[in-house]
């Protein structure tokens, strides 16, 4: 019986491959390290363990040493802690996870650049080229035909697409929206690619992207180049000098000062949130299949209860993310409209 | 804590990829999409426009059509009843020269009828006439045979007929 279950488990295994980077439900389960591991970045993509034999792809390693200059390597080379040209990767202090290499005082430091392609990294390509897979396609058809509305699968990115276009952009940034549209498309269909192969559970998809505050980072960085670069005159007067008693600004210029800050959290909010929401529904997720494996110990009646309910709930998590993929991504441009229709304010 | 620090290496890989799909997005995709949908809306307003003016149109056609068939309809009624006037002229008219031609040739076959009995009757005076002369000639010629009257009637007669004949 115990061998059965763990035959069902290993078929469970494959298939939620990426967030189980764990062999056998015997060993001890620590849930944190397998979260933990998932959430954040690594130098190969681990699809799973087939009883004791890893499988993975290797991805390339680009670092620039402090003192031995560019170097590429597979990341297999660094595999269970072995070292490559002075480069291995560290299990403990601050830079767990990563490559390092020592010093001339022999201490534990980052290279100078690490450019690694991690397994975010290759997800992010792989998801830019389905991005360019679906919008390219559609366009050709647009070029091609006049006046036929495409059918299928065309149809519905195109539906989505408008509905984003004229409920969303359209709105919120008025008659000069046109401008604007290719970007605010652009990061909408990028963030729910990313979102939605996020959750898919095996190789081409399931890297936590959009739960990766670089990648958010870099999203809302953008959105606040826009946003203040297409800023009026009138904008940055109510950012400088709001109508507001004039104690509020002269000699203590307070404020200014709460603008500015403004100016900078608006997209900082839309950079966490992001990250924040993407990462806690990988974490319940995971840690909803990771309860089978910790109550593997606790016998088999109880371990298949907690299956079941965990299974049930994983589903349900799975559904929720889904509406959740598409809000985040919805939010996010939603509301680097709504700041750049707040940036092109008219004098009134 | 290490999943708030950003990493550079894939900062660098983030601002790559989207860069680029922004680049070839927003260059090749999104304004070609949009500018055929928009092209392909004026087209299906222009198209329900003319749509509902050609409707208009056919509205107004029909009722002309209609009046048409109206005026059609009357004008085959008055011509119908018309005839049924004329027809019943006609036989009117024909009934009373019928009429009229029979009581002419009635009266002429009267007539003739009334001639021939009087020329029956004139010829039938005629030959009783002829009769009864010759039956009393040949009466009065036995009688005369021999008497010196029958000699003097017979040439006052001859008398009479040359007198009359001359």
């Amino acid at each position: 019986m115990r061998q059965r279950n763990k035959r069902w488990f290993g078929v469970f295994l494959f298939l939620l491959a990426v967030w189980m980077p764990i062999g056998s439900a015997a060993e001890e389960v620590d849930v944190k390290e397998i979260v933990f591991e998932h959430l954040g970045d690594s130098y190969e993509w681990h699809i799973t363990n087939w009883g004791e034999k890893e499988i993975g792809i290797p991805l390339p390693v680009i670092v620039k040493g402090r003192e031995s200059g560019w170097q590429v390597f597979s990341s297999s080379r660094l595999h269970h802690g072995a070292e490559y040209n002075g480069f291995y990767i560290t299990h403990e202090g601050a830079y767990a996870g990563k490559v390092v290499e020592r010093n001339a005082q022999g201490e534990e430091v980052r290279p100078a650049l690490d450019l690694s392609l991690t397994k975010n990294a290759l997800a992010l390509l792989i998801n830019s080229a389905v991005l360019l897979l679906i919008f390219l396609p559609l366009a050709r058809w647009y070029r091609k035909t006049e006046y036929t509305p495409p059918k299928g699968f065309k149809g519905a990115v195109e539906v989505l697409l408008l509905d984003v276009q004229e409920e969303l952009i359209r709105p919120c940034i008025g008659e000069d929206y046109k401008r604007y549209a290719p970007y605010l498309l652009t990061v909408f269909f990028f963030i729910f690619i990313n979102n939605l192969m996020g959750l898919v559970p095996f190789f081409p998809g399931g890297a936590n992207v959009t739960g990766n505050i670089a990648v958010t980072l870099v999203l809302a960085f953008c959105t606040f180049v826009v946003v203040n670069v297409s800023g009026t005159k009138e904008y940055w007067k109510e950012v400088f000098w709001p109508e507001v008693p004039t104690w509020l600004k002269v000699p203590l210029p307070i404020m200014p000062a709460i603008e500015l800050f403004g100016v900078f959290t608006k997209p900082f909010a839309l950079m966490i949130r992001l990250f924040a929401n993407i990462m806690a529904g990988h974490s319940v997720i995971l840690g909803l299949i990771c309860l089978i494996f910790i109550t593997a110990s606790m016998g088999t009646a109880i371990n298949a209860g907690m299956s079941a309910l965990a299974v049930v709930f994983s589903i349900f998590m799975n559904l929720v993310e889904l509406l959740v993929a598409y809000i985040q991504a919805y939010v996010f441009t939603l509301l680097s409209a709504v700041f750049i229709g707040l940036a092109k304010v008219k004098a009134h | 804590m290490s999943l708030l620090i950003p990493e550079v290496g894939l900062l660098f890989w983030m601002t790559l990829s989207f860069g680029v799909v922004f680049f070839i997005l927003a260059k090749f995709a999104f304004p070609v999409i949009s500018q055929g949908v928009e092209k392909r809306n004026r087209y299906i307003h222009d198209s329900l426009d003319a749509a509902r003016e050609a409707e208009a149109k056919l509205a107004t056609l029909s009722q002309q059509a209609e009046a048409l068939m109206e005026q059609a309809r009357e004008e085959r009624k008055a011509l119908l009843e018309e005839a049924a006037e004329t027809k019943k002229r006609i036989e009117m008219e024909a009934r009373e020269s019928a009429l009229a031609e029979v009581g002419q040739l009635k009266n002429k076959a009267l007539a003739e009828i009334e001639e021939s009995k009087r020329r029956a009757l004139t010829e039938i005076k005629d030959q009783i006439v002829d009769l009864s002369v010759k039956i009393a000639g040949k009466v009065v010629s036995e009688e005369l045979a021999g008497d010196k009257k029958q000699k003097e009637l017979i040439d006052r007669l001859l008398k009479e007929e040359v007198i009359y004949k001359s």
